[in-house]
């Protein structure tokens, strides 16, 4: 799937792209507060201005995890723009992130 | 739905059993024809089974069933988690065992969660856990009250998840969630090369492992079905072989092997006069299995129909398995010795079913002799022949097969006649299979002064007087008539053979 040419530059990012994140946590565990602080973060670098994070706790809402077929956690979901993606973790790594949200190439 | 009639012995056997908690261990019956006999009453309640197999040996339709007759028949909503098909795929899939998934869903006695793993839409960063999974789960077995779960199959997730260490902390969660919350689970497992799964599940189920194998011989499928563990239970330890048909999995043997079913005193005639004064004036004791042995064209055919014959006419029913001719070739063949059987079948008092021995294998004969007699309920049943039954080579096995049949017909009170062919070079008695009848009647066609000579001989009829010698009869449009016989009584001193 990914045969482009690898490369560690940061892709100019569209200006009229509109980023629509969505996390999904189950509560408020260590876990998941490392993923929203990482993922705020790689998005004030890489997308300010541009994003916007939406938080799903599963504890209070079960049924929306179907959905967006959620089975690890914390799962971060890029909505828009398409295609959907998904990176699983407490993002850790701002390089994997930018390679799952597909705004570098791995 | 789900049909049940041939299950309904086994189901009830299976609940008694699971009351009582055999050994300590409360069962969970499965309601699956077959099963709950050879697991002593069914899965370990409250717990996890894992039902292993390699790729289309009927694991999801098992397991599927498990579910649907949880539902219908005990009361037990189910969750289906799926991880390969989506719940329309199951659905249709499961269609064609006659179980009507999307019915129950619409009810709210199941619930399909499809959950896919895309691997290749996965980006995998940092520490993570499978909370998503556990509260998809918990939200399917809250929706429907659920008792029982399946889970097919878990090994989706080392596919689609690439650290394996979580994976396998979670699966260890997975099972002590699942036994926290006394759900009667079934996980289905791939085969491994060399161990019962391909990824180790085993080692997280301790309770209960069944094995399921098709295997091809002689061209004929055959599916198997073994308990290789079940922690704290009694359970049948052979390979069972058993079928998928249009009612769902069936396990064989479908009864368990007893001798206490009720005997009865009333005598029935044979329909033929003179072998009725052969046999002590009376006929056949109802409920007794006949073995009628001879040789081509001997007339066992013709002697078997005379019982079916007078069942009808006593307005009972009756149904013939012909595994030599079509029903018509049936009808007509007897209509020459003079027994109309068409006006029987027109007053549905009988049923002929015809099949080519060996166009299945013989399982599933025997689990549609199990069917038909559910669903007829008749009280005369006529297999002929039975050789139509045992032409492969699995001869001991399938006399295992055959013992279990005699003794559910017997259990249903049912008279069960059985021809048996021999030919002039299998002249061996079927010692294993007569020592099961309760009656055994010899015909011969022997040839005196150029004439043919057709003979009746009782070999043995329990429990009563009987001649001991051998008549002669005659085979017309008028019927099977023993020549007439009027000293029959003064020719021979009767004996009582009780064996």
């Amino acid at each position: 799937m990914k045969t482009r040419p690898v490369s560690l530059k940061v892709r100019r990012p569209d200006p009229a792209a509109k980023w629509q994140l969505r996390l999904y946590v189950a509560g408020q565990t260590q876990k998941s507060s490392e993923a929203l602080a990482n993922l705020k973060r790689i998005c004030d670098t890489h997308l300010a201005g541009r994003y916007r994070i939406e938080v799903v706790d599963l504890v209070k809402k079960p049924s929306l995890a179907a959905g967006d077929q959620i089975l690890a956690l914390p799962t971060l979901v890029r909505k828009l723009p398409p295609p959907a993606r998904k990176i699983i973790g407490n993002l850790s790594s701002e390089h994997r992130v930018l390679v799952g949200l597909d705004l570098r190439t791995s | 739905m789900a049909k049940v009639s041939i299950t309904n012995g086994a189901t009830k056997k299976a609940e008694a059993v699971s009351a009582k908690s055999r050994g300590g261990l409360a069962k969970c019956p499965t309601g699956i024809a077959g099963f709950d006999e050879i697991s002593e009453g069914g899965l370990p309640r409250g717990r996890p089974t894992l039902l292993c197999g390699s790729a289309g040996c009927g694991k999801t339709l098992l397991a599927v069933e498990f579910l649907v007759r949880g539902a219908a028949q005990f009361n037990e909503p189910g969750v289906f988690v799926s991880f390969e098909e989506s719940s329309p795929e199951l659905a249709e899939n499961v269609r064609s065992l006659g179980f009507n998934l999307e019915q129950w869903v619409a009810r709210k006695k199941i619930a399909v969660d499809h959950v896919a793993i895309e691997r290749s839409e996965i980006e995998e960063t940092g520490e993570y856990d499978l909370e998503g999974l556990f509260i998809r789960l918990d939200h399917a077995v809250k929706s429907v009250g659920a008792k029982r779960i399946v889970l097919d199959t878990l090994e989706a997730l080392f596919s689609g998840l690439s650290n394996e260490a979580i994976v396998r902390a979670e699966l260890r969660r997975l099972f002590r969630w699942l036994k926290d919350r006394r759900l009667t689970a079934v996980i289905t497992g791939e085969r491994g090369e060399d161990s019962l799964t391909r990824y180790g599940l085993e080692e997280y189920v301790a309770d209960c492992v069944i094995l399921l194998d098709h295997r091809v011989s002689d061209q004929i499928t055959t599916r198997r079905l073994r308990i290789v563990k079940y922690r704290g239970s009694l359970h049948g330890t052979n390979e069972y072989p058993f079928l998928i048909s249009s009612h769902g999995v069936s396990v064989l043997p479908i009864t368990s092997l007893t001798l206490d079913y009720p005997v009865c005193e009333e005598r029935i005639s044979t329909g033929v006069r003179g072998v009725d004064d052969m046999l002590g004036g009376k006929g056949y004791y109802r409920g007794s299995s006949i073995l009628i042995t001879g040789q081509p064209g001997t007339g066992k055919t013709s002697l078997g129909a005379h019982l079916v014959d007078a069942a009808c006419r006593r307005g009972e029913r009756a149904i013939i398995f012909a595994y030599e001719e079509s029903v018509s070739q049936v009808v007509r063949n007897l209509r020459s010795v003079g027994l109309d059987l068409g006006r029987w079948t027109k007053k549905r008092l009988l049923e002929v079913h015809a099949a080519r021995p060996t166009l299945y294998g013989v399982e599933r004969h025997l689990v549609e002799m199990h069917e038909r007699v559910g669903e007829f309920d008749p009280s005369v049943v006529f297999v002929d022949p039975m050789n139509g039954l045992s032409i492969t080579d699995q001869a001991i096995e399938l006399q295992s097969i055959l013992v279990r049949l005699i003794d559910f017909l017997k259990q249903q009170g049912i008279t069960a006649a059985f021809s048996q062919l021999y030919t002039a070079d299998t002249l061996h008695e079927p010692v294993g299979i007569s020592s099961l009848m309760d009656c055994w009647l010899e015909l011969r066609n022997e040839e005196k002064d150029g004439l043919h000579r057709r003979t009746i001989f009782i070999r043995k009829s329990r429990g009563m007087s009987h001649s001991n010698r051998r008549h002669e009869f005659m085979l017309s449009s008028r019927g099977f008539r023993l020549e007439p016989l009027p000293d029959l009584v003064a020719q021979h001193a009767p004996r009582t053979e009780l064996v």
